[in-house]
């Protein structure tokens, strides 16, 4: 399967194929997740209505980290087996996850405000968030930086290799370090588990938002194929005309 | 062995010969820190409580600013070229570059921070802990930084693309070591920042070199 895609026009072939159906589909996702979460999901008996943030919130966080164990393993599928796709979709997928981990930054910041007085808390979660959002950028800073995409790719996809050796780390000294700094005030889920009214709407929405992410990476690694099949037949005009 | 020896004696001796970097790093290292008390003011408990955040932070950041010079200059000249066609392999490289920068950077910023520390009001636990973090920290500083050093190696203004690239992987070291002399001052138990301080470098160990090998054997082949 993966070695037959390798072979891009199959791959834009197929991807024109998927494209109306998938991105239907997260119409509709969006549509029944947003308004059952918005609309007719229970209002927290302490949060009031600001619990419905949590709709957007929470699959933007989770995808936010789907797209760099995402991008981490097209890295190394890229480098392993030279895949020639995999390297396309590892710069695809990283503008969506930066946005995504942008998107739970800017949600957890207005809920924060409402429920915790403040905008923001140097919080674990919040600060390995932001870590996290960091990398992404490196990731693309460097992808703009290196002009050739054969180089490009293979140094993304060390950096990528390298980041993802490093999140779990990351992540555990960052919760290390707020346990130490800030013993109260702390979000929890895990206090009271959620219930099912929320949950469901929840799920439909981490759907939603997954049916996004795989749509837009195809769109976007569609156009990454084209620009380059451009810059190619550029190159060879050029070079025909000297 | 001896290609690992006569690397490491060359960079060394380019370091700390006229027009090397190391005065200069110490340098930054100091004067960084000495702003601090001018922007927040000269009262002695508040310096002392923020001096570790102060002195790790020059720390790191005058690695940052040699970093990009690890790889750079033998890449214009063509020795690094030379030092991959070489038998010793691209790893082994890397590593004695690493440990070449190390004792010409981060050895000295450890040497120096006793003196930043008694200069921002630090108890004298908290200048030993202080001591001990940076040794086992400023390692870790320079292997990560070689990845970032390999890959940016021949990019246009690699400086500030190391420095978004690297500082982010930088979080962990800056947690445990600053954290290590918080709890030092505080009169608690520093052994798990220590150890967990000594696990980061463990693991920095083989995914700097690596990855710096493989960042520099696809700029130059």
């Amino acid at each position: 399967m993966l070695t037959r895609l390798a072979n891009p026009t199959r791959f834009l072939r197929l991807a024109d194929r998927l494209l109306p159906w998938l991105g239907a589909a997260t119409v509709l996702a969006f549509i029944a997740g947003l308004v059952w979460g918005l609309g007719f999901a229970p209002a927290d008996y302490q949060q009031g209505d600001t619990v419905r943030i949590m709709f957007v919130h929470v699959p933007a966080a989770w995808l936010a980290m789907f797209g760099y164990s995402f991008m981490a393993v097209a890295s190394f599928v890229g480098l392993v087996w030279k895949h020639p796709l995999a390297d396309v979709a590892a710069k695809a997928a990283a503008p969506l996850g930066a946005g995504f981990c942008l998107v739970a930054l800017v949600t957890g910041s207005l809920w924060g405000q409402p429920m915790w007085g403040t905008w923001w808390v140097w919080d674990a979660r919040l600060t390995s968030m932001l870590v996290l959002f960091f990398l992404y950028v490196g990731y693309i800073a460097l992808w703009s930086a290196i002009d050739e995409p054969e180089r490009a790719s293979k140094a993304a996809a060390i950096l990528a290799l390298v980041g993802a050796v490093n999140v779990p780390i990351v992540k555990f000294s960052v919760d290390w370090w707020s346990t130490l700094h800030q013993p109260s005030s702390v979000m929890r889920l895990d206090g009271p588990t959620i219930d099912p009214s929320i949950l469901w709407p929840l799920l439909v929405n981490a759907i939603a938002f997954q049916l996004y992410f795989v749509t837009v990476l195809l769109w976007r690694m569609k156009a990454e194929l084209i620009g380059r099949r451009v810059r190619a037949l550029t190159l060879g005009l050029a070079a025909r005309e000297a | 062995m001896s290609a690992f020896l006569a690397l490491l004696r060359r960079d060394l001796r380019l370091a700390f010969a006229q027009g090397g970097s190391v005065g200069l790093v110490i340098g930054f290292f100091v004067i960084a820190a000495t702003l601090f008390p001018l922007a927040s003011g000269p009262e002695r408990a508040e310096l002392a409580r923020v001096a570790p955040a102060v002195i790790w932070i020059g720390a790191l950041l005058a690695t940052l600013l040699s970093l990009d010079r690890l790889f750079q200059a033998d890449l214009e000249d063509g020795g690094l070229d030379l030092l991959l066609l070489g038998g010793a392999p691209a790893s082994v490289v890397v590593l004695a570059k690493c440990l070449a920068h190390w004792l010409s950077t981060g050895l000295p910023l450890v040497l120096v921070s006793p003196l930043l520390g008694l200069l921002l009001g630090l108890e004298p636990v908290g200048i030993l802990m202080l001591v001990k973090t940076l040794l086992l920290g400023t390692p870790t500083l320079s292997l990560i930084g070689a990845v970032g050093a390999g890959l940016t190696v021949g990019v246009r203004r690699a400086g500030i693309l190391i420095a978004v690239l690297i500082l982010p992987l930088y979080v962990p070291v800056l947690i445990f070591g600053a954290g290590a002399v918080d709890l030092a001052t505080l009169g608690l138990d520093t052994g798990p920042s220590l150890a967990l301080l000594g696990a980061v470098l463990l693991v920095s160990l083989p995914v700097g070199t690596l990855g710096a090998a493989a960042a520099l054997r696809l700029a130059v082949l």
